[in-house]
């Protein structure tokens, strides 16, 4: 206690002697100061670093807007920024017509196996999309895919009926994963609105279904809306379906026009130039989404106590029974069939025979040294990000929660901040502050892990910043009364009372990271490849079969993750909206 | 834990003590002494201050003014707030806040714990408080498995195994139901006789209070109203507030002409009153217990001076008392009276009603 800096009191300096020992620093606000200079550190740094790149010329470094005009000066770039955006709307207007019916049928509605439609809509929102996409190459090919083929074989037509190469079917390949986000947000409004309101409507004399489109959809809008506009935002963002998909299909996505920026020769200050716009159409939009959620005008107003009945539909229920089941069969139980005979054929393209039938592509997979260290640094290095982001979300809630340092509101934005930059931006971001001295990150497993981390620590901050409001201040007050300091009260109670939630937290990040592409792919070094790269890497190389073998094998260990997270953390933990 | 420990229970003064959020003065000039050992409650009604005067005392708020001395070091005050963990107070808790994650056993060795007390005597202790708190059985259980009541008794192991220089509670029984905050109340008290830790009891309940402290301090938009003895308080309240809020009242108002007290459409002579706080002259109120009153049919003779003619105007009947409400001839005055069971009277009967100056408490007008 001796040794404990006591800062001067100001224009009371006859007092210093008396009040000295109260103005003790105390030792904890350390943390609290290195927590927040870490979150400068990886979120403002690569920010910072984007935007002054995007202003300065490739070789002298001086400024320049001349990034800018060669971004956008050109038509062909100008049409990728088109597409995109043209892209995002149709796959977001798909992902609305197959999420909101299925919604209100296992929210609102007797549907029968809700759990199994909730199960197949889980597994579309666990599949990597361009995982899915891949699928759908076998699926949709031109000629060779199984669907063209059997079209073909049945119809004797001489060409099939669907092309994965075309914009519209990039589209809904996309929404078939992206449609999760819409569903959750649905389901989570419809859960909560109150039987009551469809009931004073029946009373009055309006059937099931004028109830439905006049009363229940209205009030779940801004719901709808919302989780709209995230899929807008992820698809504006996407990287690895295009890749995929929209590259050998000669379709100019923003996305991929950023990448090529950094093939030979690499120009990332106008990559940089490029993408900044990108920021403020998320930006723009995100603000667009608060705006709407929070008026929270709708669904708030029915209150507690409001019981919730099923409508009863009839025959109709199995009508949309079998609209859910189409569209899960299109998102997971086709490609995912597609996959399987990949993953276990010697070449995918031939037909079902038992000389085609092998295991060596697993084999191969976890034989072979280089694709074994991927999977391992995949896993390890998500699994590092996620105590990373939750620690640092854990930190930065606990203060701005408790008010511990001026400018709390700041430590909340940097941590949300992540959310408004696509995954591709902020791994150029990344690349240009760290890879290079002083920091020299480039090709470590460290520069992955911290873009990870920063990349889903809005995740974690939400979660941690929920929790923690949930927790009484008096179980913190009551150890420092007894005589404990803040540390100890989050060492001691905080972080055991927390633990399910914390452990969710962790898996809410380290799920993601597992298939995390867009940022991995600017950061990943010859030493460091992670799966999902490699996936890229395969599809490049039309090496579907092991491919296949290694998208099921992530496939069976995230599901064996989010098991877990049911068994240790409860059911829903995942498609719950936060 | 006899004699030697007593020394160790703290003096605590709070001298000019304010609070202000926002320009909103929470607590506005409070000052108390509270001797070691004593037994103080701080009553008022929701957002009088008693909870942010507290959670000054314990540290988790800084004052905007005045001081907070323990055995006369300065220990709160607007240039400074010693943390909570270095007061060596403990305090319960409304919610209880008990940690979930740990044992009975392990909430109440925390503290000792925290004071690096080897595991023998930590042991030792625990033990000999739980049974004081008559938990000694469930010693080993986790707190979801405890009833709230039990949960309570936690609470004050916890905070009483680590010898406070001060306890502190924090409206405490305000969780419990009806039957349980009655019994806690008593043990309550009991604990404080067995271990005599200077007490600082915040309640908007004034049977807790009553029961529980050796006086209270009754507080009203963060300013102290009156500090006294339970009795005290009671016979003698000082303002308005505390004699509206501790008990039922009626509040007489007069004024002082000569050798009388004139009220609405009736008198009673100055001299049978104590002189004690009744000023010369001008407009004085009364605070009069409805049991302080009683009714009669007739006046009798001696007693004519201290009496005067009532009409009833409602009454009803609560099995222990009859509640009349009566009127004074002519006069709008409603008075409330408690009158036994057996005393039954009709409405609209003309009564006798009779006062008992040494019962009527003149206050602050």
């Amino acid at each position: 206690m001796s040794v404990e800096q006591v800062r001067p009191v100001q224009g009371a300096a006859l007092h210093r002697g008396r009040f000295g020992r109260l103005r003790r620093f105390e030792p904890a606000s350390l943390i609290w100061i290195l927590a927040a200079a870490a979150l400068l550190f990886l979120v403002a740094t690569p920010l910072v670093r984007l935007l002054i790149s995007s202003l300065q010329a490739t070789d002298s470094g001086a400024f320049t807007i001349g990034n800018y005009i060669s971004a956008y000066g050109h038509v062909r770039n100008l049409e990728a920024l088109g597409n995109s955006l043209l892209y995002a709307l149709e796959v977001t207007l798909m992902s609305a017509l197959m999420a909101v019916p299925i919604a209100w049928g296992v929210s609102r509605t007797d549907m029968p196996a809700k759990s199994l439609i909730r199960a197949l809509i889980l597994g579309a929102f666990i599949t990597p999309p361009y995982l899915g996409a891949i699928g759908w190459i076998l699926l949709a090919g031109p000629n060779a895919g199984w669907l063209n083929r059997a079209f073909m074989a049945i119809t004797g037509s001489q060409h099939g009926f669907i092309d994965i190469y075309s914009f519209t079917v990039l589209s809904l390949v996309t929404a078939l994963y992206a449609f999760p986000y819409i569903f959750v947000f649905t389901s989570d409004a419809l859960d909560r609105v109150s039987s009551e309101m469809e009931e004073a409507a029946n009373i009055l004399g309006a059937g099931s279904f004028y109830t439905v489109f006049h009363i229940t959809l209205p009030l779940v809008t801004p719901a709808i809306l919302g989780g709209a506009i995230v899929v807008f935002l992820d698809t504006v963002a996407l990287f690895g379906t295009p890749a995929i998909i929209a590259l050998p299909a000669r379709i100019r996505i923003m996305t991929l026009q950023i990448w090529q920026y950094f093939e030979f020769p690499v120009r990332a200050e106008v990559a940089a130039a490029y993408a900044i716009p990108l920021i403020a159409i998320t930006l723009a939009l995100f603000w667009i989404q608060r705006a709407i959620l929070g008026r929270r005008s709708y669904v708030a107003l029915t209150g507690k106590g409001g019981s919730r009945t099923l409508t009863p539909l009839g025959r109709w229920r199995w009508a949309i029974l079998g609209y859910s089941l189409f569209v899960v069969s299109l998102a997971v139980i086709l490609p995912y069939a597609a996959l399987a005979k990949a993953a276990f054929s010697k070449a995918w393209g031939l037909g079902f025979t038992l000389a085609n039938l092998t295991f060596t592509n697993f084999y191969t997979l976890l034989s072979e040294e280089g694709a074994r260290r991927t999977i391992v640094h995949s896993f390890t290095y998500s699994a590092a990000a996620g105590c990373v982001a939750v620690a640092l979300a854990l930190l930065a809630a606990y203060v701005v929660n408790r008010k511990l340092m001026p400018g709390g509101n700041l430590l909340t934005l940097l941590c949300m901040a992540p959310l408004v930059i696509p995954g591709i931006v902020l791994g150029i971001g990344f690349y240009a502050a760290f890879a290079a001295p002083p920091v020299a990150l480039y090709g470590t497993a460290a520069i992955l892990v911290l873009g990870y981390s920063t990349r889903f620590l809005p995740i974690a901050y939400v979660n941690c910043a929920a929790s923690l409001r949930s927790l009484n201040p008096e179980m913190e007050e009551a150890v420092r009364i007894l005589g404990g300091t803040r540390l100890r009260a989050i060492a001691r109670v905080i972080v055991p009372m927390l633990k399910k939630s914390l452990l969710g937290t962790w898996l809410l990040v380290f799920i993601p990271a597992t298939r995390e592409l867009s940022t991995a792919i600017f950061l990943v070094g010859a030493q460091t490849r992670v799966i999902s790269v490699m996936m890229l890497d395969l599809s490049e190389n039309g090496s579907f079969e092991i491919l296949a073998a290694l998208g099921f094998f992530l496939l069976g260990a995230t599901i064996l993750i989010v098991l877990i997270g049911y068994k240790v953390i409860g059911r829903d933990f995942m498609l719950r909206r936060s | 834990m006899s004699e030697q420990e007593t020394g160790k229970h703290s003096r605590l003064s709070l001298s000019g003590l304010s609070c202000t959020y926002n320009s909103v003065k929470a607590v506005d000039q409070l000052s108390m002494d509270i001797a070691p050992g004593e037994f103080i409650s701080l009553l008022g009604p929701s957002g009088c201050g008693k909870t942010t005067t507290l959670r000054m005392i314990a540290g988790f708020i800084r004052p905007t003014g005045g001081t907070i001395t323990m055995d006369g070091e300065v220990i709160s005050s607007p240039a400074g707030s010693l943390p909570p963990e270095k007061r060596q107070m403990s305090m319960i808790f409304q919610s209880y806040a008990i940690w979930p994650n740990m044992t009975v056993a392990e909430n109440v060795a925390f503290g000792l714990k925290l004071r690096h007390i080897d595991r023998a005597t930590t042991r030792a202790k625990v033990e000999k408080m739980l049974d004081t708190v008559k938990l000694g059985a469930l010693a080993d259980r986790y707190p979801a498995e405890l009833s709230g009541g039990q949960q309570q008794r936690v609470a004050l192991a916890r905070a009483m195994v680590i010898e406070p220089r001060v306890l502190l509670l924090d409206e405490p029984l305000s969780n419990l139901d009806a039957n349980l905050r009655e019994e806690m109340r008593f043990e309550i008290r009991r604990l404080h006789d067995v271990f005599h830790f200077t007490t600082v009891y915040v309640t908007h309940d004034q049977g807790e209070a009553m029961v529980t402290s050796d006086r209270i301090a009754v507080m009203n938009l963060g300013r102290l109203e009156q500090i006294d003895a339970p009795h005290a308080l009671y016979t003698r309240p000082r303002t308005r507030f505390v004699a509206g809020f501790i008990g039922r009242t009626n509040l007489l108002e007069g004024r002082i002409a000569g050798e009388r007290i004139a009220f609405d459409h009736f008198d009673l002579p100055r001299g049978v009153f104590p002189q004690e706080g009744l000023a010369a002259s001008g407009a004085v109120v009364f605070s009069v217990r409805p049991h302080c009153i009683s009714l009669h049919r007739d006046a009798s003779a001696s007693d004519q001076h201290i009496g005067v003619e009532a009409r009833l105007v409602e009454r009803a009947y609560l099995g222990e008392y009859w509640d009349y409400v009566v009127s004074p001839a002519g006069s709008d005055v409603r008075l409330k009276v408690a009158a036994a069971p057996s005393q039954v009277f009709e409405i609209g009967d003309t009564l006798w009603l009779k006062f008992d100056p040494q019962q009527m408490a003149p206050i602050e007008a």
